[in-house]
Formats: structure tokens, sequence, C-alpha cells
């Protein structure tokens, strides 16, 4: 099965406030708030850990959650932050680490 | 109420500094003449102190970055913060004349920055040139707006309404439509920064403020923003002002906070002192988070009390930040009709100054 890379926009911003983490497209004024969950997707997006690890590794194993409904939830949220240009999609990893500054 | 608006919220309950407008530089190549700037550089943080400021400001949760001066693209430096700044994933907006603004626009649009505030005065050339003291500067202007449009970056122009341009809000606003940008229309004219009030003789009479009210050109929703004043409840007079010290503040060139840019209240100083520390320990910013409506001196009996815009930092202007701020009370009056508790109590020969207001007129709504 092919794997799926992720990796953030440049052109958004973010910033965690208390649980939650905001994250804004500038290009289109598209605003998120993401759970707990979901901010641990997103911050391991560094185009080069497939899905399914980042599934595996900072979801499953920091939360209470059944790991296929887990990579099923986390392909959906991948999937809607992508159609928003939030997060980049691809089905090889990126050549350069993608920038990791924290929220 | 919208997600954002609900972030918003929860900053100003959290007192998280979620928005903070930071001016690099005073200097500026243009002399607007209402302008409350000194435009002398008294001593502008180093390239590395504001670095080492959006650090800290990042750390302490700001989203929303508001690069400001003077004009900033004077700062040799300006690219370099503003890479920085979008390392750190701010929410960049600037405001600027965009009068230096060419091929830059590309670099601009490639940052991610979110939105470029331009000041545009007049439709017209030389009225536009007059208020800013520089020749060919509305050419200038325009052709920098077009540029950044067409690199895709969202632009919104912004007037301030004076006695020199009054009248030209309305074409101009129809410029903004042609140019396919959005619009602001600002009557706010401040006293300079060492208290000079003669630029408050800039400020349009309060019957042509009316006038702008009830234009649903400007105000779309103008029915109910020009209604009566609704009697005050228990929870209107639990209620803040705004978000100045709550979830916003504004630092200067130098390294100064205040609660807001119109606000000159010093309250720390980030050559001296970590941000966080004047954020959370500064008794001024400390007194300002602690103001309600109920303990305001005279508008907490007023009927405008729950609808008012009134400015916590024009009324400090004005003497005491518990006061009213006469500025407002002006609006209160021109909008609905009403006098407000100030204008009773000083009785009609101390008629209050010419208004300051903030507005938006329907075509930035969209």
């Amino acid at each position: 099965m092919a794997e799926t890379y992720i990796a953030r926009s440049s052109a958004i911003a973010a910033r965690m406030l208390a649980d939650e983490m905001m994250v804004m497209n500038s290009l289109d004024s598209t605003f998120f708030s993401l759970n707990e969950v979901a901010t641990a997707i997103w911050q391991a997006a560094d185009g080069r850990t497939p899905l399914r690890e980042i599934v595996e590794n900072q979801v499953c194993e920091q939360f209470d959650v059944d790991p296929q409904q887990a990579q099923a939830d986390a392909e959906q949220f991948v999937a809607e932050l992508s159609q928003h240009g939030i997060l980049l999609v691809a089905d090889h990893p990126w050549p350069e680490p993608q920038p990791q500054e924290k929220p | 109420m919208s997600l954002l608006g609900e972030m918003g919220q929860k900053a100003f309950d959290l007192s998280v500094p979620i928005s903070v407008h930071l001016d690099v530089t005073y200097r500026c190549n243009e002399r607007c003449v209402h302008c409350y700037l000194d435009h002398d550089d008294h001593g502008e943080m180093t390239t590395a102190e504001i670095k080492d400021v959006l650090d800290q400001l990042a750390d302490a949760g700001v989203f929303f970055l508001i690069f400001s001066g003077g004009e900033v693209f004077l700062r040799r430096d300006f690219f370099e913060l503003l890479e920085h700044a979008r390392r750190l994933l701010f929410n960049v907006k600037i405001k600027t004349n965009a009068v230096m603004i060419r091929e830059a626009a590309q670099r601009i649009r490639a940052l991610g920055v979110d939105t470029i505030q331009v000041s545009v005065y007049s439709h017209r050339p030389e009225v536009h040139d007059t208020i800013t003291k520089l020749p060919g500067s509305f050419k200038r202007t325009l052709a920098a707006i077009r540029f950044l449009r067409d690199q895709g970056l969202k632009v919104t122009i912004a007037n301030v309404l004076m006695t020199s341009n009054l009248g030209d809000q309305y074409h101009l606003q129809k410029l903004a439509a042609e140019l396919g940008v959005h619009y602001t229309l600002d009557p706010t004219i401040t006293p300079m920064m060492d208290g000079d009030t003669s630029v408050l003789s800039l400020r349009i009479p309060g019957e042509e403020l009316k006038e702008v009210f009830r234009n649903p050109a400007l105000v779309p929703n103008m029915e109910e923003f020009c209604a009566p004043p609704k009697p005050p409840s228990e929870d209107d007079l639990e209620s803040y002002s705004c978000s100045a010290a709550h979830s916003f503040c504004y630092i200067s060139p130098y390294g100064d906070v205040f609660p807001c840019v119109q606000f000159p209240l010093p309250s720390g100083n980030l050559r001296r002192q970590k941000f966080l520390d004047i954020w959370n320990h500064s008794p001024q910013l400390k007194e300002v988070r602690s103001i309600k409506a109920k303990d305001l001196t005279v508008c907490s009996s007023c009927t405008h009390v729950s609808s008012c815009t009134r400015c916590p930092g024009l009324a400090y202007l004005e003497g005491s930040m518990r006061g009213p701020s006469s500025a407002d009370c002006e609006k209160s009056f021109y909008r609905t009709g009403v006098p407000t508790a100030n204008m009773l109590r000083n009785g009609p020969a101390t008629a209050p100054v010419r208004g300051l207001v903030q507005i938006r007129p329907a075509s930035a709504e969209s």
C-alpha cells in the first residue's frame, strides 16, 4: 500500500491557545481550531514521516483510541485540511525537511 | 459567534496576548499632515533585539502580528524581520504607504503575509500628495497596490477622513472597488505623541460625522447602528471596554510596551524586561485589565454604556482611564441623537471635542 506524506503549507499561521491549535491560511483566510489529536498530527507533519507512522507514534501511543479508527479519522482530517491548502499531501517524502518551528 | 470570534473571546478570558501591534520604526518617507508621530530615530531596537522580541511574543501565544510604523520598508532589515516572523508562524499584517514596494510584492506574497494595509487619502492625486507632502506619492502607491493585488495578496486601502479630503471618501471607495481591494474609512485624528493638539483642527465637524454614520454604503447595518441605546443590563456593567491589555498590546520601535497604540500609558520596556513579565506583572496593564463598566466614573450611569465604543486610551489622554472619552461621547451622540451622561453633566456650553471613530464599510466585510 502506498504511503501518504503530509507537510504544512508555507502560507499558514499557527499558534497554541490553551489546549487548542489555531491555524489560519493567509491565502483564503480559512481558520481552523485543532483539538489535541489533530494538533499532534499537524505538528508531526514534517513531509518525511508517513501518515501511518504519525498515527501509530503520535496518536495511538498518546491517546486511548482504536488504531483503525484513528487512521480513518486522520485520513479524513488530512483530506479536509489539504482541501484548504493548510496541509500538503504526497505519496512520496519531500526532499528537504520542512520547517519545524513549534507554534 | 464565528470560530475566530470564539478564539478571540477565549484569549480575552485567559488574558492571552493573541494580537500585538509592533512599530518597527517611526521614520517615514511621507509627512502626512495628520500624523501623530515624531519621525526621528531615537534609538530603534536592533535586528537582533526585534527578533528576540518576536521569539518572546510567539512563546507568549501571540497569533496576530501587525508590523507598522512609520514606514516599515525604511528599515533595511525589514524582510529579515518578516522572514523571522513567518518562521515563527505569526499571522502577519503589514501597514505601509507602499511607496517603496515594487518587485518586493512577490517576496511579500511568497512569505505568506496575510494582509497589506495601504494608506490612501483621496482618489485625486493632488489631494493625496498634499496630505502626504510627498509629490508623486499617489501614483507610486496606486502602482504598488496593483502589484500587490496582482500577486494575489489581500490589500486594504485605509483612508483617514479629515477636513482636507472630506467628500472624497465615496470616490475613493469606488476606486478601491475598481481595483478589487478592500476599503476602510477612519475619521480618527489623535493628538501628537508629544501632546500637541494642533492636528485636531483637521477633524471633520460632528454634523459631517452624522452624514457618514447614515450612509448605507459605509455602514451596512445603519438602522441598527444608529438606533437609540438600550438600557444597560447587569452583564453590561460587568463588561470591559476593549481588548487593550486583555488580549492586545502595542510595542514601540524602542521596546516600550503600552496597552494599545492609542493608549500611551508606559507599561514596561523590552530592553530591560521580558515580554511575559511585563504582560503578567506590569501594574499599569493590571490596572487597565481591572476596569469594568461599573467602575467608570461618569459612563457607568450613561444610557450609552452598553453600546458606546468608549476608548480607555482616549479617556486616559483626557485625564483618566476611568473617565469619559468625549470624542466617543460625540460619536454616540451623532450616531443616535441621544446625548451622553458626560454631555448632560457638562451642559450645552461644553460641547464634546470632534469625534474619533472606527467604522468599516460594507465593501470591507465581504
